[in-house]
């Protein structure tokens, strides 16, 4: 197994090495640089524009400062923000945290939601329960993220507010009066939290129920049903492990989602996140941290995918790993 | 479809083939076999006609379409809309502003700078829709001709053009939209090109499937054993096959380009003001929610009931093109 998941991570190099150069070539193939804009501001002197385009080594042309770039990568560099010259590796760890907390919890949140949602539509194939899962799920899946999360809000924040019912906050991670324990984050975390895992829910309850309902009809099913075995048994012991099978590669494939989802849930949250991150570097024109945010993404990415195909390999014994 | 193509040569009867004239009705008359003995053969109906025939016969997916047409002529007949209210999409009425529904002239309220809601949304939505088609048509020539190209070439044009692929399937859709949306900063078409270029590599990778699957076939080898140029194979043998694929693809793919445009432009990213698009109208309003509740749910509400609508439409064209799911 230690082998296995060496090697699948060897395979993640030459993707991670595609994805930086592309998105350096993308970030230095448009006209203009960060110090461009300096040189519209009357105040500057050219010269100093020049001084500045050089000390950023924003002069040279951008295939020998992508060398330069992925040169200092090698060396656990990330180099720093063109902006204000503050670490990017430093800038990412401090909101990263939040990053995942908000998009792991989601995942938590929509998991143990819909796996009983599903496997319970399943069994009750065809009942009045089966059908407004289904349509729910549909619901949602077309749903606009950031427009639910709006209406959360404005249902729990401010109208439970008004009837004097006790209402959540409407964004940020802790209130600036309180005492930032771990209630307080808690409390913060709830409706992003939500919103992110409502859009999952429905996707992936269709998915269980649809997974369950293809096991149901395996022979070993049949024949642990015909042996007398009660339907816990063969539900719990025969046909959960294998329905499980495919959600574990469409929850890992799911993740990138998340993670895209939260950059816009962390926007109408004002939550200090790597989305926020992202779109602070790409309006400054700061392309150093351009290139640590969406680094940063491709990793958690391959990462998931990663993640999905080591719990396969342990769940499935049929996968060889030669 | 006038001539058979490939997809016809074989394929299961059906009960709409034996079937008596009154078939269009949706209904296989009784007996309908026996006229069939009869001799009375009509033309058989091509796979799109027997499609269509089961799609009109999924309730949910034909309400859907009425549905979505509503929005489609309400978003065209915008002028008359606009004459109707009395206000131009563009009017600032700075003295009127953030007036809520049925008040001061306003159906459906007014912005923060007094533009009339609901003449906006039928010219939003003309941008939303035009930018989603646009995206969904540029995904697909640039997708599905890669996807054909590598999967009939195969070697090391495959293998270049799915290592890409990889590539861009390994950073989420959205952060690199944000990258190039912002840097670029491309107009309402650019925008759409910028949607295509980003959301290519999943239609080109299951393209490529079908097609690697569809590459050994005989009818294929057939034609290249008489003399058919490659173009010819690829545009005249394999496109027809993997069309309903990319039909379908197609409408389950355009909900998802609406919500992208609208994510964008919701983060003021996308489509700039006073410009107006679903999006943009959206998170414009995002700045009211406390005072002007209606403003967030107005435009969130057309952007989900056509993103629904569509996705709706989409899985009722998929199960009409899936004959394994039958009549």
């Amino acid at each position: 197994m230690t082998a296995y998941i060496i090697r699948r991570s060897l395979l993640m190099i030459p993707l991670l090495l595609g994805v930086t150069f592309l998105s350096f070539a993308i970030i230095n193939l448009i006209p203009g640089s960060p110090v461009m804009r300096l040189r519209d501001n009357p105040k500057i002197k050219p010269e100093m524009a020049q001084m500045l385009e050089k000390e950023l080594g924003l002069d040279k042309p951008w295939p020998i400062r992508y060398v330069g770039w992925l040169g200092d990568l090698l060396h656990g560099n990330l180099g720093s923000s063109m902006y204000n010259g503050v670490s990017v590796a430093d800038r990412i760890l401090a909101v990263l945290p939040n990053t995942l907390l908000l998009s792991l919890s989601a995942l938590t949140l929509a998991l143990v939601c819909a796996v009983p949602l599903g496997i319970y539509a399943a069994v009750r194939h065809r009942s009045w329960f089966d059908h407004v899962a289904t349509v729910g799920a549909v619901a949602m899946y077309a749903m606009p993220t950031f427009w639910l999360a709006m209406l959360l809000v404005i249902l729990f924040s401010l109208r439970f507010k008004e009837w004097g019912l006790p209402s959540l906050p409407v964004g940020g991670m802790t209130d600036p009066r309180g005492d930032g324990g771990l209630a307080d984050r808690f409390v913060h975390l709830i409706l992003p939290c939500v919103s992110l895992a409502l859009i999952q829910i429905g996707s992936w309850s269709a998915y269980i129920r649809s997974s369950m309902l293809e096991t149901l009809q395996q022979d070993y099913v049949r024949t642990a049903r015909a042996k007398g075995l009660g339907q816990k048994t063969v539900l719990y012991v025969h046909t959960l492990r294998n329905a499980f099978l495919p959600l574990v590669t469409l929850v890992g494939l799911s993740l990138p989602d998340l993670f895209a989802g939260a950059v816009i849930i962390e926007s109408i949250f004002a939550w200090n996140g790597i989305g926020r991150l992202t779109i602070e570097a790409v309006n400054r024109r700061d392309y150093t941290l351009i290139m640590g945010t969406t680094l940063m993404f491709a990793v958690l990415t391959l990462v998931a995918n990663l993640i999905a195909d080591v719990m396969y390999a342990i769940l499935d014994p049929r996968i060889r790993l030669e | 479809m006038a001539r058979a193509t490939s997809t016809d040569v074989i394929r299961p009867v059906e009960p709409d083939d034996l079937a008596a004239p009154d078939a269009a009705s949706g209904r296989l008359a009784p007996g309908g076999l026996l006229t069939a003995e009869r001799g009375e053969l009509r033309a058989t109906p091509g796979f799109y006609r027997r499609s269509w025939r089961r799609f009109r016969r999924n309730q949910v997916a034909m309400a859907a379409l009425v549905i979505f047409g509503l929005v489609a002529l309400f978003v065209l007949v915008a002028p008359l809309i606009s004459r109707w209210t009395g206000f131009g999409p563009y009017d600032n009425h700075l003295a009127n502003k953030l007036a809520p529904p049925l008040t001061k002239g306003y159906m459906l309220g007014s912005d923060g700078n007094g533009r009339d809601i609901l003449t906006r949304l039928a010219y939003g939505g003309r941008v939303s829709l035009m930018i989603a088609f646009l995206a969904t048509i540029s995904t697909l020539v640039l997708g599905g001709s890669i996807g054909l190209i590598s999967g009939f070439f195969g070697g090391w044009v495959d293998t270049v053009l799915m290592r890409l692929v990889d590539v861009l399937l390994s950073i989420p859709g959205l952060p690199l939209l944000i990258l190039i949306a912002t840097l670029y900063n491309p107009g309402p078409a650019g925008l759409a090109l910028v949607l295509a270029a980003v959301g290519w590599p999943g239609i080109a990778r299951i393209i490529r499937g079908e097609v690697l699957s569809l590459r050994g076939r005989e009818y294929i080898e057939a034609a290249r054993v008489s003399g058919a140029a490659p173009a010819r194979i690829v545009v005249r043998h394999l496109l027809p096959n993997v069309a309903p694929l990319i039909v379908v693809f197609a409408s389950l793919a355009i909900p998802g380009l609406i919500l992208a445009e609208a994510s964008l432009s919701f983060l003021g990213i996308g489509v700039q003001v006073p410009t107006p698009s679903w999006g943009n109208m959206l998170g414009e309003a995002q700045r009211y929610f406390r005072t002007n509740t209606s403003n967030v749910i107005i435009p969130g509400a057309i952007i989900y009931v056509t993103s629904l609508t569509l996705y709706l439409i989409g899985s009722g064209l998929r199960d009409a093109f899936d004959p394994r799911l039958g009549d």
